[in-house]
């Protein structure tokens, strides 16, 4: 239990926020942080806030989600192509998981992952929406 | 002098409202528990999705307060979340919506409750932790989850959304609160037992003795103490429990429509407990204009209301399309039937 409080709370800024970082020498936005920068190797580095705007890459709808996840099943994951550069995997939300296409604008918003049963610690992260009008 | 002015002026330096996707109209309830039969108190209310809470709500509603206020999140000295749902029964809300709104780690955090005025206390406490110089900026928040007993009266009302303020000082704001007045006694016209899932209420006992002897004294005090009647504002803003006891409150009180209409949002997203009042402030700020006068009322069952006397500043223009607006969420609507609304709110048992 210790380590998996652990595990969670190390993601926290990550998870809720979506700040990674960027690569001191080639200006290389990366997400999730690592330790080196993916593109040219050198030592990654200072916290960079990602907009949350991006695209959808391409997607596919969960019938038989992995343990832990069923109380939002089905669901629709995406590759989303954040505007800064980096793909990452994340849920889609607020969407019929019929009508998401590719090339979809969407934000990210802040929501229940899962819950680690009714006495457990409740997961929050991103996901991504369709991007709102102002008005 | 019964009002409360902080020695320093304080305002709102940015607001945000948020309103889930879901909407269950109150045919829907009606079809199910009466076989269609009698009046419903609403058109429909806002649901909450599967992965939506309080903490969820309050983020949303935070993060577009912020882009209205154009300030440094790690400048809010406080982040306190009203509710009567939050997700935990140990464990701050507002600690989670600080750590994802970039707040942490020097500011203090909590939680407020007080029914449906939980959020409206949070501004007050705002105006006084701002007013005494000992913060910048406070960020109060009223969001719910509302529950229902199926089948019960409030099942047609008790929805879900939230709002967010940002409270700082008067040169800085949007909108400047002139004073405030709370107006409180115990009166048990609802309530919920720690272990209860679902809340109990006095049926009618909770309109006249509660909602209106509580909401029409903090007004008619507050107008009192500023030599003010209901002709010096533009717009008003009351709980809204249901449609027709804020158009009441609004008619005892002297408002017409044109002052009350902007701000009533009941009929279309339902009752979001400490949300509501929140909400309908956002609408009429929204739209309001330099020099306008906004009066905002909310009540708590318990019971208390905080009446609210506020001047539009000239900071207001371009604010309202820096987020999106409280009608923008309300366009933004997926009909659901019960069953989906009963999954939706976790009345399915499952084990």
């Amino acid at each position: 239990m210790t380590v998996e409080i652990a595990r969670h709370w190390r993601l926290n800024s990550q998870r809720y926020s979506l700040i990674g970082e960027e690569c001191p020498a080639c200006h290389y936005k990366i997400f999730p942080p690592r330790d080196v920068c993916p593109h040219c190797a050198e030592e990654a580095g200072p916290e960079f806030h990602f907009s949350g705007n991006g695209t959808v890459f391409s997607h596919t709808t969960v019938h038989t989600p992995p343990e832990g996840f069923e109380a939002q099943s089905p669901y629709t994951v995406a590759l989303v192509k954040l505007d800064e550069g980096p793909m990452i995997t994340a849920q889609l939300t607020d969407v019929d998981n019929g009508a998401v296409e590719i090339g979809l604008p969407v934000e990210m918003v802040t929501r229940k992952l899962a819950e680690q049963g009714d006495e457990g610690l409740i997961l929050y992260g991103y996901k991504f929406r369709p991007q709102m009008a102002m008005a | 002098m019964p009002i409360m002015q902080a020695n320093t002026p304080t305002g709102i330096v940015g607001y945000g409202a948020y309103v889930p996707r879901y909407r269950v109209p109150a045919t829907e309830i009606s079809r199910v528990w009466t076989d269609g039969v009698g009046g419903v108190p609403i058109k429909e209310k806002a649901v909450a999705g599967l992965d939506e809470d309080t903490i969820t709500i309050s983020i949303e509603a935070a993060r577009n307060a912020l882009h209205r206020a154009q300030i440094n999140p790690a400048l809010l000295g406080a982040v306190w979340v009203g509710s009567e749902s939050h997700p935990y029964a140990v464990k701050p809300s507002g600690t989670i919506v600080a750590e994802a709104i970039g707040a942490v780690p020097h500011t203090q955090a909590g939680d407020w409750e007080f029914a449906c005025k939980a959020g409206t206390e949070a501004m007050q406490a705002g105006i006084g932790f701002v007013g005494s110089g000992m913060q910048p900026y406070v960020l109060a928040i009223g969001a719910d989850t509302a529950q229902s007993r199926p089948g019960d009266a409030l099942e047609y009302t008790a929805a879900a959304g939230g709002a967010a303020y940002i409270i700082g000082r008067a040169e800085e704001s949007l909108a400047e609160f002139e004073a405030t007045y709370s107006f409180v006694t115990d009166t048990p016209d609802f309530w919920r037992r720690p272990q209860a899932h679902y809340p109990s209420h006095g049926q009618r006992f909770t309109g006249e003795p509660a909602y209106f002897e509580h909401s029409v004294s903090a007004v008619k005090t507050l107008l009192m103490e500023l030599g003010r009647s209901a002709k010096d504002y533009n717009y008003v803003t009351f709980h809204q429990p249901n449609a027709k006891f804020p158009q009441r409150a609004a008619k005892m009180l002297g408002f017409e429509k044109a002052q009350w209409e902007a701000g009533l949002l009941s009929p279309v997203v339902g009752n979001t407990y400490s949300g509501a009042t929140m909400l309908g402030l956002t609408a009429i700020l929204d739209i309001a204009k330099p020099g306008e006068r906004i009066l905002c009322a909310s009540f708590g069952s318990g019971a208390g209301s905080d009446a609210f006397s506020l001047l539009v500043t000239e900071r207001i223009a371009g604010r309202a399309n820096m987020a999106p607006t409280t009608q923008a969420y309300i366009a933004r609507r997926k009909e659901v039937d019960y069953a989906l609304y009963t999954r939706y709110r976790g009345k399915l048992s499952m084990k």
